[in-house]
Order: C-alpha cells, then sequence, then structure tokens
C-alpha cells in the first residue's frame, strides 16, 4: 500500500522497518530497528549539562560576596534545605542566614528571571521566525516598564514597594507587555508583506522609544517617586527576599508550561504560516498562545528585576550553535542556561567592583552588544 | 469517504478587490493526475490554495466527497497534502526532522511522535532514497535533493491527494523529469491522486492524464493534453507563438519566433 500509510496509527502496533540494506553515516554499526538517527529532542548529556550550569550557578552565587564562603560549606548547607538532610557545614549562625536569607532568595530570584528572559527570547524568535526577537528588542520589556513605573508613580504600588514587590505591579506588568507587543507586532506588518528580520525589530525599537517617552514624562510629573521607580529599574536582584520569589514563582510555572508543551509547534511554525497549515495547525491561534506565554514571562521578570537586556538573545542563540535548532531543544536549555547565565553575571555585578554593585542590567548589555552584531551578521545567511 | 477527489464548483476568490477566479469548476477523479496551465496570473496558484484549504472561498470545494469547509483542520491534512512553489526551508533542520514535521496531524497537539510515526517517516525516506540524507541539514542539499524531501514530507503525511504548485520549477530538465517519474510512479503504486500547476507546458502534457487550461480566472478549455495543447488555445490564452508536435507520450509545444 501506500508509504506513509500507517496514518490511522493503529494503536501501539508500530510498523516494522525494513531493516536490510539501508545505508548509515560514517560507518556506525548497523543497529537495532529505530535505533537509526534520532529526531530532534532533548539529548540526557545536554540536559545534565545544564542541570550542572544551575548548580554552578547555586554555589557560586551563594558563596562569593562582601563576605566570601567556601563553597564545600555552602554546598552543604545548600544541600540541608533538603528534607532529612543534616550535614555539618561549618558555618556559625549569621553565616548560614547569610546563605538562606541574603544571597540563596537573590540566586534563586537570578534563575527564575534569566530563565523566564531565556525562554521569552527563544519563544519569540520562533512566533516570530525572526533570529533577531528578544523582549527587549520588541518593546515588550519597555511596555512592561511602563506600566510598572505608572503603578509606582501614581500611587497604587505606593507603600513598601522598596522591601517587596505589591501583587498589582506583575499584573500591570503583564498588561503592559502585551500592549507593547501588540503594538510593535501591528506596526511591523504595517511595513509591508516582504518583511525582513529587521523590520519588526525596527518596529520593536519605535515602540520602545514611543513607551520610554511616556515613562520620561510619567517620572517628570510624579518627580517624587523617581528614586524608588530607578532603583527598581536599574535591577531588583539587590533588593531581593523570598517575598519577590514568591511572587514571581507562579508566573514562572505557567510560562514555563505553557511555553514547554508547545515546543513542537513552534518547530512546525518554522515552515511559515501557509505550510503550517497544509500540517493541519491553527498557526495564529498557536502564536497569539505563545505570545502571551512568552510576554507573561517577561512581565514576571520585568517586574522582579527591571530592565535587563539581552539575556533573551545572548542564551538561546549559544545554545542553538551548541545543541541544536529544534525548538524541542532550545526551550528546555534555554531555561536552564539563562537562569545560570543570569545567576553569574548577578555574580560579576556585585564583586567586579565591590564593595559597590554594577547594575546587572549594565553587565548583560556590555555582554549583549556585541553578541547582537554576531547574531546579526551570521543570522542574514542563515534565516533569509 | 467517496466522490471524486476533488470537486469544485463555481469558485470565486478576490484578492484585494479584483477577481482572481471567477467560478471554476473543476473535478478530479480518484487516481487521476490533472494539470493546470495558463499564463501568469491566471490563478493557478490560487486554485490549489483552495483546493488545499488555505482560502476562504465562497463556492463548494469538496475532498472525496466531504465539503472541505466540514473538515477539521487535522483531519483535511491527512486527506490531502501540499508542496508549496518554494518551500520555507528552516535552518538548520535535518531532512529527518523535516519529512517528521509531515506526521503533524498524527502528533496530538501537545504529545510526541510514536513510533509508528517514526516507521511511516523512515518508510518514505527509503521510498524516495533519501535514507542517506536523514541526518543531512536540508538547506546543504541540491534543489533535486530538496525536492524530494518536499515530497517525502507530503507523503509522511499519508494523504492520498497530492497538490503541487510548479513542482520543477527550481530544477534543470533532467531533474526535472526525475521527480515527475518519481511522483507519476508513486500515484501508480500508492493509488494516490495528483493536481499540479506546470509552467513548462510539453512537461505538463506528457504526464497528465487531464489538463486544464485557466485563464483570467476562468476554465478556457479542459480535457486530455492532445485537445487542449493546440497551437489556437495556445496563441489565443498565452498569446505565444508555438508549434504542437505529436510526441511519444503527448503532445510537445515548441515556441517558435514569430514572422
Amino acid at each position: 500500500m501506500r508509504p506513509a500509510e500507517s496514518t490511522d496509527r493503529p494503536a501501539g502496533t508500530p510498523r516494522a522497518f525494513r531493516p536490510a540494506g539501508r545505508p548509515r553515516r560514517g560507518g556506525r554499526p548497523p543497529a537495532g530497528p529505530g535505533a537509526t538517527i534520532r529526531p530532534a529532542g532533548l539529548r540526557t548529556r545536554w540536559l545534565l549539562a545544564g542541570l550542572g550550569a544551575v548548580l554552578v550557578a547555586l554555589v557560586a552565587g551563594v558563596s562569593l560576596g562582601p563576605v566570601s564562603l567556601p563553597p564545600g560549606s555552602v554546598a552543604a548547607e545548600l544541600l540541608n534545605l533538603l528534607p532529612g538532610v543534616h550535614l555539618d557545614s561549618g558555618l556559625t549562625e549569621r553565616e548560614i542566614a547569610i546563605v538562606t536569607e541574603l544571597r540563596l532568595p537573590r540566586v534563586v530570584l537570578g534563575l527564575l528571571v534569566g530563565a523566564l528572559l531565556a525562554l521569552a527570547g527563544g519563544c519569540y524568535q520562533g512566533v516570530f521566525r525572526n533570529p533577531l526577537a528578544d523582549p527587549y528588542l520588541l518593546g515588550v520589556a519597555a511596555g512592561a516598564g511602563l506600566a510598572v513605573t505608572a503603578v509606582i508613580a501614581l500611587g497604587a504600588g505606593a507603600g513598601g514597594a522598596i522591601t517587596g514587590m505589591p501583587v498589582t505591579i506583575p499584573l500591570a506588568a503583564f498588561i503592559g507587555s502585551l500592549g507593547a507587543v501588540a503594538m510593535t507586532y501591528g506596526l511591523g506588518v504595517a511595513g509591508g508583506r516582504d518583511r525582513s528580520p529587521a523590520t519588526l525589530i525596527l518596529a520593536g525599537v519605535a515602540v520602545s522609544a514611543f513607551l520610554a517617552a511616556g515613562q520620561t514624562y510619567l517620572l517628570q510629573r510624579h518627580s517624587e517617586s523617581i528614586q524608588q521607580v530607578y532603583s527598581w529599574l536599574l535591577g531588583r536582584l539587590a533588593t531581593a527576599g523570598w517575598h519577590d520569589v514568591r511572587l514571581v514563582l507562579p508566573y514562572f510555572v505557567l510560562t514555563a508550561v505553557v511555553v514547554l508543551l508547545h515546543r513542537r509547534e513552534l518547530d512546525v511554525l518554522s515552515v511559515g504560516d501557509d505550510e503550517a497549515t497544509s500540517l493541519g495547525l491553527h498557526p495564529q491561534r498557536s502564536r497569539y498562545l505563545l505570545i502571551a506565554a512568552a510576554s507573561l514571562g517577561t512581565a514576571a521578570a520585568v517586574s522582579a528585576s527591571g530592565l535587563i537586556g539581552f539575556v533573551g538573545i545572548i542564551v538561546p542563540h549559544t545554545v542553538r550553535l551548541l545543541a541544536g535548532s529544534s525548538y524541542r531543544v532550545i526551550l528546555p536549555l534555554s531555561m536552564l542556561f539563562g537562569g545560570a547565565f543570569l545567576a553569574l553575571t548577578d555574580v560579576v555585578a556585585r564583586t567586579a567592583a565591590a564593595p559597590a554593585e554594577i547594575p546587572i542590567g549594565v553587565v548583560t548589555a556590555l555582554l549583549g552588544g556585541p553578541f547582537f552584531v554576531l547574531v546579526l551578521r551570521t543570522s542574514r545567511r542563515a534565516f533569509t | 469517504m467517496s466522490g471524486p477527489a476533488v470537486e469544485v464548483r463555481d469558485l470565486r476568490v478576490e484578492l484585494g478587490g479584483s477577481p482572481i477566479l471567477a467560478g471554476v469548476d473543476l473535478t478530479v477523479a480518484v487516481g487521476e493526475w490533472v494539470t493546470v496551465i495558463g499564463p501568469n496570473g491566471a490563478g493557478k496558484s490560487t486554485l490549489l490554495r483552495a483546493v488545499g484549504g488555505l482560502l476562504a472561498a465562497p463556492g463548494e470545494v469538496s475532498l472525496f466527497g466531504t465539503p472541505i469547509r466540514s473538515l477539521r483542520r487535522r483531519d483535511r491534512a491527512r486527506v490531502v497534502a501540499t508542496v508549496a512553489q518554494s518551500p520555507v526551508v528552516p535552518a538548520g533542520m535535518s531532512v529527518l526532522d523535516y519529512v517528521l514535521l509531515g506526521r503533524t496531524p498524527y502528533i496530538p497537539t501537545l504529545g510526541r511522535e510514536s513510533a509508528a510515526d517514526l516507521a511511516a517517516v523512515h518508510e518514505v525516506l527509503d521510498r524516495l532514497d533519501l535514507t542517506e540524507f536523514d541526518h543531512r541539514e536540508l538547506a546543504t542539499l541540491s534543489g533535486g535533493e530538496r525536492q524530494r524531501v518536499f515530497l517525502a514530507r507530503a507523503l509522511a503525511q499519508g494523504a492520498t491527494l497530492l497538490l503541487l504548485d510548479e513542482p520543477t520549477s527550481a530544477l534543470d530538465i533532467g531533474h526535472q523529469q526525475e521527480v515527475l517519474e518519481l511522483v507519476d510512479q508513486l500515484r501508480r503504486e500508492h493509488g494516490l491522486t495528483v493536481l499540479a500547476t506546470m509552467h513548462d507546458l510539453s512537461v505538463a502534457g506528457e504526464y497528465a492524464d487531464r489538463m486544464v487550461l485557466l485563464a483570467e480566472g476562468r476554465v478556457a478549455a479542459s480535457g486530455p493534453p492532445h485537445e487542449v495543447l493546440t497551437e489556437d488555445l495556445l496563441a489565443r490564452h498565452y498569446r505565444a507563438h508555438v508549434r504542437v508536435v505529436q510526441g511519444d507520450h503527448g503532445p510537445l509545444v515548441v515556441p517558435v519566433r514569430p514572422r
């Protein structure tokens, strides 16, 4: 019968391969049926590498600082947080408090924010089929920033906004980010049918500038909140306590679950809307859902940590280069490496010019600028 | 499902206010190869898009007796597969992963491919002699090899109706014949129905059971190649100066310079 006729998917009856005579690549020994090359997917060694990076970032992030603690003791103390583990770390009460109450929440928040930004970046790149897409370059972060500024300046967030984030802030940020991505997309599409990747980014730049102007205006009118807004804008990992982590966590889980469940659809979307439709997909429906999820993640990250750029472009591209171009690989690994990347960047930010701290957004921008040029150069070849 | 593979009644399509198709009727029997020809802008690709379900067009399009509007997308994708005129080649995607995309209508929305999906893909790769390419990046293949991979993805969909939009326009003459022979062979072996658009009239006439000449959004002529590929019809609708010579498999159209 016709070749692809296992169509009606007889339950649990994989069709037999034709075992004989199929040439293998590179002199690999012929393996049993089904053990030919596998479709793209997350390989165990990359998963382990990602988890390893997160652990390294965790221990390094907690150990290094104004008071440096021995990494071994820190690791022991971290293990003590697991139920049923009682190790003697040799740390004093005060040092234990530094670990669990000051540094750990900061590192965990860094991991969550980095994971969200990298995941959102990878997701936007797939949804827009645009290698340059990134929460910041699309104006999404600016939208969230404007909304948060409005909440703080107009007083809804007044009272305790420095020490802990009010619940209204992530919600406002989400609305702001959705508004911004809608504007950018609308503007980019209005640019004409044969739009290049750069068109969307230009639209994002225009939208960012527009929203930043709104933000400046708001601050001018409410100058009493400038201090508060700027301390947040420049990165709030510095003041992170467990409160912030608890606020971000639900958004993190929701974003991660939605995006990761749809990672295969991003691969289908890579052949364009027409072909994806012929393959049985609803491209527009998938796109809206994924944009909403990525924007939610961005909003949560921005609410917690202010404006930290370029993570969404550095991490997914590095993963793509090293581990493979399928979104089934890019998205989960971007979360792991994005988290580790931001947590380690935070270590640099607070130790490079100690005792002063460099805003973490400054460090990522210093790394991201040159990287962006690199992506721009290579993507012209690979994506057009 | 019963009825002809494709039945189009009074299809009208307007794009940006100007009519592209102005009442087209078309029937393709199961197992038949029908090629749509016509001058540039006659609406060939639009017709194919409508049959593939990519256009919401007034007028009835039925596949195997079922109105296309009543088919869910996934079900439609199991019935009709399209090879676009210039398919997108995703950067970095391997041939195996690309052909596996053809199994999308069988893979649960949030799930992953099953062993049966992989088996189907390997069978298609085997059938099209693509097994040695399965790990290669699609973007690194030559034009002829790519065209076979595009075809493989469509076959992996398990659809019995194949829509080919200018399947040979990017190929040299040798690869054109190779691909069309392959399609014809698959059609015979597996009972596929083929609806294609083509520019090269001689090649089109050699492979089609029937041809449909579209001009200005209407069917100007339809029938076996020797009835459609006539000097008179081609002069009228293409404004072309041609000689039509009888070949072994159909009429051969030779362009001649006007005197």
